[in-house]
């Protein structure tokens, strides 16, 4: 009884908060746009139904989300092979570099990637400017570290001796994949892909600058019609479209999931992976190299770059104007903004992680009664929404709802953690959800047969093999945080800014300082989450052993 | 070991809870101590942190500052929560959505002694005294004069001069659908050449390849020769004080053309329902004292409303006003602005 209580009040506490912090923000104001003048009405929805634009901007973001899911996976899938299963000198260098982009402020990166493809550019002679492919590769250069780092996660857990077997039995290298080592990675891939694709669905800031005046997305309609004519009603039926996107994303995702979603073999240590061969890790190497180089690395390249670049050739100037407020265009030194970062990161890392690791943990039993695994689906649904829905909806959700006592927090810095902790929700729970349930219920039996109790089995199984996704979670919940922009930016505070706002602040003034400054505080935000990266990447508990 | 993990849970949410509930009433109960103001601005807003503080100090409220977005998230905010006030005082609010705030009522009457009433009159956005000037600008067209004497070209005056065949594929703006200068540019051309002449005027703009930029962000540091991006346009829309954040050893290497320019004012007003209205009035005032009037241009690049304050050096030769900008009543504006953004849309973008 006492179980039940606990498991159904692990479900309840994160669902509140989602509901608080998320959901009745986001349905007060779409309802609100449904009673325009406090009488019920669809003649807007009609209406923006009835506008050949809006057929166009949806097919535009499910065009871009699908070709930037697409491209993510397929490279992500060897990046990870690689950086994962294979061991060669700087390593773990490598996969802190490709999680930075994961952090950077979308407005530094529409500015990197813009700079190089307009004719004046580098690689001004492509004529990539405005053209499909540098959307897709944006989007891949954000999303890349998702695929690769789940997807390596759950690859470097598989006992390789499976895939050994079938090869030793006579199988093809190609016949392994696709029979042995393709549906143990399901799950990950799919889980990662849902991610992926509601980042794609619902990326503004770089979209916009790239994508020139005619790209339009549904994100970017509801942003106008919302922040700038406060059409309410529009931004509504928008809003439905989004949340109709979302749920189909979810629904394919967790088909995929279920169907293939089984007990897998777990290696017991994470030392498997073999020295890198050329014969073997060629090809894998050459995509990665590929994407890392020219994707990941050009447009950090050229971030830098201008970040050094003064008025008399380069130098470190713009670094030392950060430290030295007063005269110059900054408030605060660039060490308060940090500090004012980390102190939010922190707050919304433990509020994502905790809520995250109950979540994942309900969601990961296997009740035998249908109803109840449905309700888990659905349960694991519900905290993706915040990933596709509007930040802009969420973010005027916050203004009509939390406005009285005691929730009067729409002043308070309080919100700030919250709102990224609701964004890096979801990822925790990709991260942990498919380690959860690849665990073979035989270990639980075997641990209650060897006379455990329920909690103590809990503890040592399902946390202590949690607790390997664990690290990975934090690093991403906390990256997550540090680089948030959207929700955040409707609750900033110009006397307290975070290094994204200092980012944006500085790059919306001219001169060649102030230019300078923004792009040297962005290296500075990428420096710091490679380090945490790198750090959560140590911090995998040694005891976190199958036997 | 089973009830402390459970137990180590509700800990750390009673902990973050916690959290919660001390930093929110410090912002929610004005009773306490020291009297509470909330400021509510856009988020270019920058005062010198000393200035702030002697705020804080002579008046003896505790400030916080809230900056949710650009102008028109503001305005559209405040209108949002008019049941339940987002502050007590709001600044940068300006004139292309004035108007809004006018007829919404989002501020209440004030008239500060600080601001003599002929400066006053020479930017007020109506007669109400809902809206109080802080300080203007010119949104102008850029020039790259480098860039002109190295192609042999004459610097373009007019706007009607950026239509001509010599110029073509020359000019960046940022859409006015996304930004605020490109509004306040839009707005200029409906002064010019009126309604509905603008269009006539965009698309002799648009068959000259003028291009249309998100923000004026990509406008002048990705697509602007001038600025330190070195991007392929020499004309770019900014502002008539940005060739003064150019300058390279005393010379500037850009210029504003003064005969494009359309005059933004950015107002402050008490909030209508103000848990502290008279707090408000004092900021209003704060805003207007000689110090942050002569803060404001080195902060936020805009002149200040008070005539008699001390402008840096360098802007006299590098920043200097448009002697004749376009003007639109405000009323016009609120009344024609999601008209004229969808014409353009159709217009220029289609």
């Amino acid at each position: 009884m006492t179980r039940r209580l606990a498991w159904t009040l692990a479900a309840l506490v994160p669902l509140a908060f989602l509901g608080v912090f998320f959901a009745w923000p986001v349905v007060t104001l779409i309802v609100r746009g449904f009673f325009p003048d406090g009488a019920f009405s669809l003649d807007a929805f009609t209406a923006v139904f009835a506008a050949p634009r809006t057929w166009r901007v949806i097919a535009t973001t499910l065009a871009q989300a699908a070709a930037g899911t697409l491209v993510a996976v397929a490279v992500g899938i060897p990046g990870a092979w690689l950086l994962y299963r294979t061991r060669f000198p700087g390593r773990l260098v490598v996969r802190a570099l490709v999680t930075v982009p994961f952090v950077l402020p979308s407005v530094v990166v529409g500015v990197a990637f813009k700079s190089l493809v307009i004719s004046t550019g580098p690689l001004g002679g492509l004529g990539l400017d405005g053209s499909f492919a540098i959307i897709v590769a944006s989007l891949v250069f954000f999303n890349y570290a998702l695929v690769v780092r789940t997807v390596g996660a759950m690859w470097s857990a598989l006992d390789p001796r499976t895939a050994q077997a079938a090869a030793t039995l006579g199988a093809s290298p190609a016949r392994v994949w696709w029979t042995v080592t393709l549906p143990a990675l399901a799950p990950a891939i799919a889980s990662a892909a849902a991610l992926v694709f509601l980042f794609c669905a619902s990326a503004y800031g770089v979209v916009m600058v790239l994508g020139g005046a005619s790209y339009g997305t549904i994100e970017t309609e509801i942003w106008f019609l919302t922040s700038q004519l406060l059409d309410l009603r529009g931004a509504a039926a928008l809003s439905i479209v989004q949340l109709v996107v979302v749920a189909a994303c979810l629904l394919v995702s967790n088909h995929l999931q279920a169907r293939q979603a089984r007990a897998q073999r777990f290696a017991t240590d994470t030392t498997q992976d073999t020295p890198w061969r050329w014969r073997r890790d060629g090809a894998a190497t050459l995509v990665t190299a590929v994407v890392v180089g020219l994707v990941l690395l050009l447009p950090m390249g050229a971030l830098l770059e201008r970040s050094l670049r003064t008025a008399s050739g380069y130098g470190l100037d713009h670094y030392l104007a950060l430290g030295a407020p007063g005269s110059g265009p900054i408030s605060v030194p660039v060490w308060t903004a940090a500090a004012n970062s980390l102190r939010t990161a922190l707050l919304a890392t433990l509020i994502a992680v905790v809520l995250g690791l109950l979540v994942s943990l309900v969601v990961s039993r296997r009740p035998r009664s249908a109803p109840a695994q449905r309700a888990l689906g659905v349960l694991d649904a519900v905290f993706m929404l915040p990933l596709g829905v509007s930040a802009v909806t969420v973010g005027f959700g916050f203004l009509i709802t939390l406005n009285r006592p005691p929730l009067d927090l729409r002043s308070s810095l309080i919100l700030v953690p919250i709102a990224q902790a609701i964004v890096a929700l979801p990822l925790v729970v990709r991260v942990l959800l498919p380690v959860l349930r690849a665990i073979d219920p035989r270990l639980r039996e075997t641990a209650q047969v060897l006379g455990a109790g329920p909690w103590r089995v809990l503890a040592s199984i399902d946390v202590a093999l949690a607790a390997r996704g664990l690290g990975l979670a934090t690093g991403f919940a906390f990256a997550t945080s540090l680089g948030e922009f959207g929700a955040t930016s409707f609750l900033a505070r110009p006397d307290q800014p975070t290094l994204p706002v200092m980012v944006f602040r500085l790059i919306g003034r001219p001169g060649l300082e102030s230019q300078g400054m923004a792009m040297a505080a962005a290296v500075v935000l990428t420096l710091g989450c490679a380090i945490v990266m790198g750090i959560a990447e140590t911090l995998r508990p040694k005891e976190a052993r199958l036997w | 070991m089973s009830r402390t993990f459970v137990g180590g849970l509700a800990a750390a949410l009673a902990a973050a809870l916690a959290l919660t509930g001390c930093s929110s009433s410090a912002a929610s109960t004005p009773s306490s101590a020291p009297a509470t103001l909330t400021v509510v601005t856009h988020d270019s807003f920058n005062v010198s942190p000393d200035l702030l503080a002697s705020f804080e100090k002579s008046s003896g409220l505790k400030v916080t500052y809230v900056a949710p977005g650009d102008a028109g998230t503001l305005v559209n905010q405040l209108v949002l929560t008019k049941d339940s006030p987002l502050g007590d005082v709001v600044y940068g609010i300006d004139n292309t959505f004035a108007g809004r705030a006018l007829s919404e009522q989002v501020t209440t009457p004030y008239t500060s002694t600080a601001l003599p009433a002929a400066d006053a009159d020479a930017l007020k956005a109506d007669g109400s005294d809902r809206l109080t000037p802080i300080d203007f600008g010119d949104v102008c067209v850029n020039a790259d004069t480098a860039w002109f004497s190295a192609h042999h070209l004459a610097v373009p005056q007019t706007l009607e001069d950026l239509t001509k065949p010599e110029y073509k594929d020359l000019l960046v703006v940022p859409n006015p659908a996304s930004s605020s200068p490109g509004m306040a540019f839009l707005t200029a051309t409906v002064g010019a050449s009126g309604d509905p002449g603008y269009l006539g005027y965009w698309t002799a703009l648009k068959n000259n390849g003028v291009l249309i930029a998100k923000d004026w962000t990509e406008t002048y540091s990705v697509q602007f020769s001038g600025s330190a991006g070195k991007g392929p346009r020499p004309l770019a829309l900014s502002y008539s004080t940005s060739p003064a954040s150019e300058v390279v050893n005393g010379a500037a290497p850009t210029q504003a053309l003064l005969q494009t320019c359309f005059r933004q004012v950015e107002y402050a007003g008490v909030i209508a329902g103000a848990k502290n209205p008279e707090g408000a009035k004092k900021f209003i005032d704060f805003m207007l004292s000689q110090q942050v009037q002569a803060d404001i241009p080195g902060q936020m690049y805009m002149y200040p409303a008070l005539r008699s304050a001390t402008l840096p050096a360098d802007w006299v030769s590098f920043a200097p006003l448009s002697p004749s900008p376009y003007a639109v009543p405000a009323a016009t504006i609120t009344a024609d602005r999601d008209r004229w953004i969808r014409d353009w849309t159709a217009t220029v973008v289609g």
